[in-house]
């Protein structure tokens, strides 16, 4: 029991590192390696805000949310746009934004270690026992784990039941087609991208209370994110949280019957598996 | 990334008022490696870099060093290898071929360090190291004769930490039981390979034993796994990050051990600042002498300069280092490297860690092994060479 609910709180924070990437990939067709900074970015301002105004990370994400969102719109109009009206097909503009946020990601690193230096960033927030089943869990990780829960949730809901969550998945499905549909693909990813950005920067904030990061951190998060979105099957929210929790649990489960030295191989050895099997991902569709 | 750091222009003030020869002379340039981005770069920012500035602000105050009857300012081209020893390698030729510096000074960690050493050598320049530990001294003292180390060996660093339990044990303070985890990177499994046979030795039991991959984002398995072999003592060759995520989950699962040991970063300020009282009895790697004045002094300049603290085990290596090549080339009156590589290996040296002298193979004769907090300071409880200010271990009572 106590491996599950482990790897379900693991899985809940792997969520919360690749839903935003989806959201870009998936709609905006942007991959955008940069995706870990953001996430470090959104970390850094809970611990600035918590060490210095004693705010709740909880209540951090409120300012987060809405300042990544505004940031990453800018991102993609001033940086992404141009290379998304000068692509001739998928392929050329997926390498011109790996290219593109790969270089964003070190300015970044740089802006962040300009502002708050290289030191480790930690501090210790709900940091207690919470007692479930008979067994000890930190209440910042059920807290982080109830945060994904709402915010995949929310998300969830959101596209497939409003308006404007069914054109951005038709955006996802086929840009063509959406457009004939008198859908503003061009402004509808902008959206999708930045929205992308502020779930990745809440992630980092729920995050920061039990990880400790500091500037340079943010590739291992690409990296995670990474293969979640890939494995769960690109632009589906349902895949990724799948994908995040059949990790986490596995991970878990690894570590705590047979060794943790092996939750990397874990991981891989999943990552590869679905790749054989189902290259498109869990909920993937096959391209045409 | 390149900056030049004109420490001339902040102390201007105090240059003029000296000789009209200190204005004269050419700066000395001091090339620094280390990284500022990485995996290494939250060490670095600690430990490593605030050194630097310190003393060039200090030297440059004073007047600059004197070098043969002549006083030269210091002024300091930085680099940033991001954590990767080729480029590592690649600044610290740049530094000597193309910025033509007068002194370089060593990178930082064990393995930047030690791939930096032939470079170091082919240059003929005096390389210390304030921040690698290594069992392979013997074999590199014969290889790199320039090359000088103040952190010790290895095996005297989990020795420190074994001898230390050994004599809470032997007091029947804490019993026989150890659980010993390691991160699977070259710093954690060089310790626990030294680390497991002391313990053996000394005749502790191993009840439960594991690594975990660099980076690992959830370590509650193995403080699961480790709390259910009900060990008396909990031992962890750690890198930060997994260090102040070992100690969170100790803490929420109620671990109940006597001796509580981590390292690298339980001995970093923000590891107490973090931790607060619950840090109370927690052990790790390195120590320093908490009583000694020269240390306390070096520490409130350090932060007064800076704004960081240093932590309490390689920050006060990495200023003596700068201490011992500033007396070097003082006292030899000149910038040849040889003649100033020939005096650091015969003399010993004051410096904020005290009395400094090295062995026949560079190595310093004196260094902590392990420390423990006690009353909020990160205090020395074993040492390799028998140093002043050994304070004794005592057994961690609970987490609050």
């Amino acid at each position: 029991m106590d491996i599950i609910i482990t790897g379900l709180f693991l899985g809940g924070t792997y969520a919360l590192i690749a839903m935003g990437l989806n959201l870009q990939y998936g709609v905006a067709r942007i991959m955008n390696l940069a995706n870990g900074e953001m996430l470090v970015v959104g970390a850094f301002t809970a611990f600035a805000l918590y060490s210095g105004a004693a705010v709740s990370p909880f209540l951090t994400i409120f300012i987060v949310a809405p300042v990544a969102y505004l940031l990453n719109w800018l991102i993609y109009r001033i940086m992404l746009r141009p290379l998304v009206t000068r692509a001739k097909s998928r392929g050329m503009l997926e390498q011109d934004a790996i290219l593109t946020t790969f270089g964003l990601s070190f300015v970044m690193v740089g802006l962040m270690i300009w502002v708050f230096g290289g030191d480790y960033f930690s501090y210790s927030y709900l940091a207690r026992p919470v007692v479930l089943f008979g067994d000890n869990y930190g209440l910042n990780r059920l807290s982080a784990f109830i945060g994904a829960v709402i915010l995949c949730t929310a998300l969830y809901i959101w596209l497939n039941h409003s308006r404007a969550g069914m054109a951005i998945r038709a955006v996802a499905v086929s840009p063509k087609s959406a457009r004939l549909v008198g859908i503003d693909v061009p402004k509808l990813s902008a959206r999708a991208f930045a929205l992308g950005g502020a779930v990745t920067a809440v992630g980092g904030a729920v995050i920061s209370t039990f990880l400790t990061l500091d500037a340079s951190t943010g590739v291992l998060f690409t990296m995670k994110a990474l293969i979640i979105v890939i494995m769960g099957g690109v632009g589906d929210v349902r895949g990724t949280i799948v994908a995040a929790l059949v990790l986490g649990v596995g991970e878990t489960l690894v570590a705590s019957l047979i060794d943790p030295g092996l939750t990397l191989a874990t991981a891989y050895a999943l990552f590869i598996l679905i790749l054989l099997f189902r290259p498109q991902g869990l909920f993937g569709r096959k391209s045409a | 990334m390149k900056r030049r750091t004109f420490f001339r222009a902040s102390t201007a003030l105090a240059a003029m008022t000296l000789a009209g020869a200190a204005f004269a002379a050419d700066p000395i340039v001091v090339g620094a490696v280390a990284p500022k981005t990485g995996p290494l770069a939250g060490g670095a920012a600690v430990t490593h870099w605030p050194n630097i500035q310190l003393w060039v602000s200090e030297v440059n105050a004073r007047g600059g060093l004197n070098v043969g009857g002549e006083q030269r300012m210091l002024e300091v081209i930085e680099y940033d290898d991001q954590t990767n020893p080729a480029e590592t390698i690649k600044a610290v030729t740049r530094l000597a071929q193309q910025d033509n510096a007068d002194i370089i000074l060593s990178p930082y960690s064990t393995g930047l360090s030690l791939a930096a050493a032939p470079i170091f050598d082919r240059l003929g320049i005096p390389q210390i190291t304030s921040s690698a530990a290594t069992d392979q001294i013997d074999e590199l003292a014969g290889q790199f004769p320039n090359l000088f180390f103040l952190l010790g060996r290895s095996a005297e660093i989990a020795g420190g930490a074994v001898e230390a339990m050994a004599k809470m044990r032997d007091a029947g303070e804490i019993g026989n039981r150890v659980a010993l985890v390691n991160v699977a990177d070259a710093f954690g499994i060089e310790l626990v390979s030294a680390g497991k046979p002391a313990l053996e030795a000394a005749g502790f039991e191993i009840v439960y034993e594991t690594s975990y991959p660099l980076g690992t984002q959830d370590l509650s398995p193995i403080m699961k796994a480790a709390k259910d072999a009900e060990p008396d003592a909990f031992v962890a060759f750690s890198y930060p990050g997994d260090t102040f995520g070992l100690t969170e989950q100790a803490m929420i699962e109620g671990l109940d051990v006597g001796v509580f040991y981590t390292g690298v970063g339980t001995a970093f300020p923000s590891f107490a600042g973090r931790f607060g009282a619950a840090a109370e009895g927690i052990m790790g790697i390195g120590g320093v002498n908490a009583s000694s004045e020269t240390f306390l002094d070096y520490a409130a300049r350090l932060e007064a300069e800076t704004g960081s603290q240093p932590d309490y085990w390689a920050s006060g290596q990495m200023y003596a280092s700068l201490q011992i090549l500033e007396a070097a080339i003082e006292a030899t009156g000149t910038l040849d490297m040889a003649e100033v590589t020939q005096y650091i290996k015969d003399n010993s040296f004051e410096t904020v860690m005290g009395t400094i002298t090295f062995d026949d193979q560079n190595s310093s004769t004196g260094y902590w092994t392990a420390g423990q907090w006690q009353d909020g300071v990160f205090k020395g409880v074993a040492s390799f060479g028998g140093l002043d200010g050994v304070v004794e271990p005592f057994v961690k009572a609970g987490w609050e």
